[in-house]
């Protein structure tokens, strides 16, 4: 039928790992002129997911700002693009500031493709809002003066889970099984996570590293259950979690599991009845505030679902960045570093409100610990997570679960 | 006790194996005997995987497994009839062009229908939990697609040795020219085993779907383990594809117990050990039209 020899098979298979480690690209462009703004998400892999609900939150923000007369009377455009993996995030926002004439860079959800957005940034003297990634390391050793940080770091996620369980005597001689996503943002996680077991009297007694495109788990569960734990405890990223907690729950092991990291995406597709334990969250659409119920109806009305955490924090995100601008009256990187510097107080949706802390630029906010709804007792596929109440609590300030100028080593 | 956990772990590789199996025996099938590399496998596998997800919700997830791998097999038969059957002769570097843009558009075209979250999908409760035999731990619900794999393979293995289908197919994989010189058209045969591979595919995402993550780029994760298998194996080989499978399942369970960082990568280092070794695959026949 045809001549088609081994060579060309195998040439065929290093062309598709060399592509399958591109990514499929997903490009979603905005339209020309007004004030410009730079946006990478990841829309593919591991984080794609939850960079689809960070699109829908942004551009609802877009729409709200535009049809309200703009930012200084000037209408917003968002260029909004998949950030694929660190390098090609890194060359697409060199490539937004050069050609595309963004003011401002904002988005990021992947810790390791943040991290190069922020050497773009401060390479080229721009604003970026670092916004959905977690790492410690991003507000700490590598934190730069040109980014800021809106989403909660590793080490608030831990304190917050870590204190619920101290509460329900889940931590003091227990032996903990952690498994660890394999790049920055896990091993900042594991990092934090141990310094908390250690200070608390937790024992670990393992950490497993699992590369980031696992999505079997049967050999990790079978170590887990050959090593015994009082409890396993999920240091994952994304898509890892969803998979983890489904294996869990098909293969039943009788540990308790908890987990320092999970967005809603990635519990609600888990499937009801997989997700156990306690979790932390930044927001939840059933939180009981107010203008954070207005903006969930509003998001549900346009697209037939809740808002996850992602699309609320980008949606906050830009109406801080819109405020900033019409009070400095300006997109200049100077002046909005220092209208943000001041410690403004911004509506971030919830009960209190938040501010960046002045020195390593990130947002004091509060932070939940959930744990899941009895069976039966969810209104529907999206509310099967029962929040905790917010911490820090109502008389405590803001930065007590945040590192520590002692603690955190950024410098700018 | 170490030599026993694993040896747990060897087992359970085994019954991974059997899954990536039903993956990779299409995809070695299709190139057997169209020549064509189907980067577009993946495709039909995650598409075995929503279909089985939205069948699940009317009829529960004993049909959607059925169903699903029968519709998608359908969808089989167009992609042959009016896609691959253009690029049996052609240069193989346009198949791969076009499976390969048919497996981005796939993924678009999944984003576009069911949205970029993931769907949630769960095991019956029935099939939830492990058993242990002897002394080792399995998952109730692995058992049970092991013995689907099982049921397949044999049935795959029934239809190409023992039936006239099967030797033409055989026929066809060695000597398409004297195939044709007795006056049989491959074609047909072609459609068939289009739908068989694909059809199997989607068996495998509608398995997959209530243990793991059912979103738009699955395809693009199980394409690259079932193009290594096919590899490993050799082509042209039916038990050489079979022990392929087993192996890179066993593999990664044996490296993820002593290194578990490398679990991922262990299996691009076995296949580059096997090529080096044998550069036919483990089993690999030696077919003229791909020499």
């Amino acid at each position: 039928m045809t001549s088609t020899s081994r060579r060309r098979l195998l040439k065929a298979g290093a062309a598709l790992a060399g592509v399958s480690a591109l990514g499929f690209p997903a490009i979603v462009r905005g339209q020309t002129d007004k004030i410009k703004i730079g946006h990478l998400t990841p829309l593919t892999g591991f984080l794609g997911a939850l960079g689809g609900y960070a699109q829908l939150g942004i551009r609802m923000a877009e729409d709200e700002i535009n049809k309200g007369g703009g930012v200084m009377g000037r209408q917003l455009d968002i260029t909004s693009e998949d950030s694929v993996n660190p390098a090609t995030a890194a060359t697409k926002a060199q490539r937004m500031l050069e050609q595309d004439g963004v003011a401002v860079l904002m988005g990021e959800i992947n810790s390791a493709s943040a991290l190069t957005i922020m050497q773009v940034a401060a390479r080229n003297k721009r604003f970026f809002m670092q916004i959905g990634a977690r790492s410690d390391a991003l507000r700490g050793k590598s934190c730069n003066r040109y980014t800021f940080h809106v989403d909660i770091p590793s080490a608030v996620m831990v304190n917050a889970v870590g204190k619920a369980l101290v509460r329900d005597n889940m931590m003091k001689d227990k032996r903990f099984y952690t498994l660890t996503a394999d790049y920055i943002f896990g091993h900042d996680l594991a990092r934090s996570a141990k310094m908390f077991l250690d200070a608390n009297g937790g024992k670990l007694i393992a950490d497993e590293l699992v590369a980031t495109d696992v999505t079997d788990f049967s050999p990790y569960l079978l170590k887990i259950r050959q090593a015994k734990p009082d409890i396993v405890c999920s240091n994952l990223a994304g898509n890892q979690v969803t998979n983890l907690i489904k294996q869990y729950a098909e293969f039943g092991l009788p540990y308790p599991i908890v987990g320092f990291n999970l967005n809603t995406a990635d519990a609600w597709a888990a499937g009801e009845g997989n997700l156990s334990g306690t979790w932390p969250t930044v927001w939840y659409h059933t939180l009981d505030v107010p203008v954070s119920k207005a903006f969930v109806a509003n998001f549900i009305k346009k697209h037939n679902k809740p808002p996850e955490n992602h699309a609320w924090i980008e949606y906050v995100s830009l109406k801080m960045m819109a405020q900033a601008m019409n009070e400095t009256k300006s997109t200049d990187t100077d002046k909005l570093i220092a209208y943000f510097e001041k410690e403004t107080q911004f509506d971030a949706l919830k009960g209190r409100k938040a501010y960046f802390r002045n020195w390593d630029h990130q947002l004091m906010q509060e932070a939940y610990p959930f744990t899941v709804r009895a069976k039966g007792k969810a209104k529907d596929q999206w509310d099967f997570l029962e929040l905790g109440q917010a911490v820090p609590g109502p008389n405590e300030s803001l930065e007590v679960l945040a590192l520590t100028k002692e603690q955190n080593p950024c410098s700018m | 006790m170490q030599l026993g956990f694993l040896l747990e772990q060897v087992v359970n590789g085994l019954v991974l194996g059997g899954y990536y199996l039903l993956i990779a025996l299409g995809l070695s099938l299709i190139f057997s005997v169209g020549g064509v590399v189907n980067l577009a496998h993946g495709a039909f596998y995650a598409f075995g995987a929503y279909a089985s997800v939205e069948i699940t919700k009317y009829l529960g997830f004993g049909p959607a497994v059925v169903l699903s791998p029968i519709a998608v097999a359908m969808l089989g038969i167009l992609f042959e009839r009016f896609l691959l059957r253009r690029f049996y002769t052609a240069d193989p570097i346009l198949s791969l062009l076009v499976t390969f843009g048919l497996a981005m558009i796939a993924e678009q075209l999944i984003r576009i229908v069911w949205g970029a979250a993931p769907l949630s999908a769960t095991i019956p409760p029935s099939l939830k939990g492990s058993v242990i035999v002897g002394d080792f731990l399995f998952s109730r619900y692995r058992l049970l697609l092991l013995a689907v794999v099982a049921v397949v393979l044999a049935g795959v293995w029934l239809l190409l040795h023992k039936t006239s289908f099967g030797r033409v197919i055989r026929a066809g994989i060695q000597r398409p020219d004297m195939v044709a010189a007795l006056g049989i058209r491959l074609q047909p045969y072609m459609t068939a085993i289009v739908m068989l591979g694909v059809g199997m595919a989607a068996m495998g995402g509608a398995f997959f779907a209530p243990i793991t993550i059912v979103h738009p780029a699955m395809g693009a994760e199980i394409i690259t383990i079932a193009f290594v298998v096919v590899v490993i194996g050799g082509l042209g080989s039916f038990w050489g594809v079979v022990i392929a499978a087993l192996l890179v399942g066993v593999v990664r369970g044996v490296t993820i117990h002593f290194a578990p960082a490398a679990g991922e990568a262990s299996i691009y280092i076995l296949m580059f050990l096997v090529l080096l070794v044998r550069p036919r695959g483990l089993l690999g026949e030696r077919i003229e039209k791909f020499e």
